[in-house]
């Protein structure tokens, strides 16, 4: 340390690859560049690229504005939930279940608690099922508008961003009354919810179907789906073929518009997924323009659940009244002996959620990225004694290499975007 | 007919089989197999059982398991069958000393980036793999942060990067 404090003079290198000394490069210390000869051209992009969706790095090999090669760097916002998870409560975990996917948080909250309830075996209530599925499709929505807004943004139409983000702010505005947060939510428990809906947020969320399906969408569509330029930008971008797909399994929407069947929310009913009325929408190219009509329909579908969800939302209690793994409601806590007692025992060191030591369980929800899945290990403490997050960002990140090889340069940004990477999560 | 998949399996495959399980609640099925078995078992499963999507590659560290298990390593491998909506659980036992397993990169490319992430993480290596190196962590970090015997406060690494003043910047 002293030593670089004393020496004026930094040699350029350091400077340049924007690394402590010491750490290596791992991709330019294993590829060697091209030679000037030959025309190709090393290019590096990122890691703070603005239209990188975080930071993300890449390195590219140019013949004139044709890649020929390219290699991925990821890990610059590793956080290392995984192993702060094991040494925290079950609950304790659901606020950072928000900062991997900050995005659509409430998705992975309510993936993280179903994930907990199969390894534990809680029941939750008929009213806690509907009220996750209308949020959980509320998140998708806005999941699928952010990405369709900054896919525009990063290829050139600024609008339909703008219109996206004015229906995100209302989204933002109905969870605000749900939680009282807009962007990190943490909105479920394990067994129920934070707490319940509020009598208006029903009405307030079907107006805002309404208005989202009569301007936003009925504008976006108008404006890019038969676009020229649009078209001539995504179609035929960043192909990913049926078998390629099942071969990287991915998952998601980027696996729907290469032409695969497959929805938990169809294949594996959760909640009360089964009791609706919706389909799946299914491309046929895999190219970039087909994961954009993937997710614009299935905001439509997201729509059509939430209205059947709200028409028969019941009534009753959204905590399951359990009190060895529930947490009880405030009032019994601070006004009983034994809601105190319960409370204690679900929240004190050494003590939690009662699970089978050795138990094991995989449980996934369908996300609005894709497959979400968490791997949970009990030891019977009141720890989990490991949390793996399936990232379904990191899977359908992984084929990057393989879908820009051969596009142009331009085309770089439209194949991310299309991908809808968010950082948080791919690198946990 | 009635045969489930992880019977299949258990037939199949004899004494590589240590033994199949039931999640008490979900009723998910998970095969314990021993770890030469791992990729003819991945084969099978995937050209023979229909399980033709790895949606999960992960391990678990067993050092403080309550009731001591036989290897300290258990590599895990999900695998989906979309037709018949069915998933299994696939654990490989793998001891500390000679922590290697099979690559699944020959079936799934996916298994690339998922093992990567094992190795980075656990330092479980895998045969055969075509590019295994570190993938969220720096190259030159030296351990392995998944692992229970590496303390959740870390070990100094943020302390060795050199500060550089406003001044010298």
């Amino acid at each position: 340390m002293t030593d670089s404090r004393s020496s004026p003079v930094k040699t350029p290198e350091i400077m340049f690859q924007g690394r402590p000394p010491g750490m290596p490069d791992p991709i330019m210390s294993r590829i060697s560049p091209p030679d000037p000869d030959t025309g190709l051209v090393l290019l590096n992009f990122g890691p703070s690229h603005p239209s990188t969706h975080g930071t993300l790095r890449l390195v590219i090999e140019l013949q004139g504005e044709r890649i020929r090669k390219a290699w991925a760097e990821i890990g610059y916002l590793h956080t290392g939930f995984e192993k702060l998870g094991e040494s925290l409560k079950y609950d304790q975990f659901i606020p950072l279940s928000d900062r991997t996917q900050y995005l659509s948080s409430i998705s992975n909250n309510i993936g993280y608690a179903k994930a907990v309830e199969d390894l534990a075996g809680i029941e939750i209530t008929e009213r806690c099922s509907y009220a996750r599925v209308i949020l959980a499709e509320m998140s998708r929505i806005a999941d699928h508008l952010l990405c369709t807004g900054m896919q525009a943004v990063d290829i050139g139409a600024f609008t339909p961003f703008l219109w996206a983000f004015a229906r995100r702010e209302d989204l933002y505005d109905l969870w605000e009354t749900v939680c009282g947060a807009r962007l990190t939510t943490s909105i479920t428990r394990i067994g129920g919810m934070m707490r319940d809906l509020p009598d208006e947020f029903p009405q307030n969320v079907l107006a805002f179907c309404d208005k989202l399906e009569r301007e936003t969408m009925k504008d976006i569509d108008e404006l890019l789906t038969r676009n020229r330029i649009w078209m001539d930008r995504t179609q035929g971008v960043g192909v990913l073929t049926k078998e390629d797909a099942l071969d990287w399994c991915v998952s998601g929407p980027v696996l729907r518009a290469s032409g695969v069947d497959r929805d938990a929310r169809k294949d594996k009913p959760y909640f009360v997924y089964d009791r609706f009325d919706f389909d799946v929408p299914i491309g046929e190219h895999g190219d970039v323009y087909d994961r954009y009509l993937v997710r614009l329909e299935e905001v439509r579908q997201s729509v059509r659940i939430i209205r059947q969800a709200i028409r028969d939302l019941p009534g009753g209690p959204i905590d399951a009244y359990d009190n060895k793994s529930v947490l009880p409601p405030k009032e019994e806590v601070f006004n009983t002996i034994e809601g105190m007692i319960h409370h204690f025992e679900l929240t004190m060191p050494g003590y939690g959620i009662r699970t089978t030591p050795g138990a094991e369980v995989y449980s996934c929800t369908e996300s609005p990225v894709g497959e979400l899945g968490f791997y949970l290990a009990a030891d019977g403490s009141g720890n989990p004694y490991r949390v793996r997050v399936r990232p379904p960002c990191f899977v359908n990140y992984a084929p990057i290499e393989h879908l820009i090889e051969g596009a142009m340069i331009s085309d770089v940004v439209a194949i991310i975007g299309s991908l809808n990477v968010i950082v948080g999560e791919l690198d946990r | 007919m009635s045969q489930t998949v992880a019977e299949r399996i258990a037939a199949e495959f004899g004494d590589m089989v240590y033994g199949t399980s039931r999640h008490e609640f979900t009723g998910q099925w998970r095969v314990d197999v021993k770890r030469d078995a791992v990729l003819p078992v991945l084969r099978f499963c995937h050209d023979t059982l229909g399980l033709h999507y790895l949606a999960d590659v992960t391990a678990v560290d067993n050092l403080q398991m309550p009731a001591p298990r036989e290897q300290r390593f258990e590599v895990i491998y999900v695998l989906e069958n979309f037709e018949a909506r069915d998933d299994l659980v696939l654990r490989a036992m793998v001891p500390e000393d000679d922590p290697v397993v099979e690559s699944a990169t020959a079936i799934w490319k996916a298994a690339n980036w998922l093992e990567r992430e094992v190795y980075d993480m656990f330092g479980i290596s895998f045969r055969n793999h075509p590019n295994l190196i570190r993938i969220l962590l720096p190259e030159n970090f030296d351990a392995h942060p998944l692992r229970k015997d590496f303390p959740t406060e870390g070990i100094g690494y943020r302390d060795r990067f050199p500060i550089i003043s406003r001044e010298d910047a």
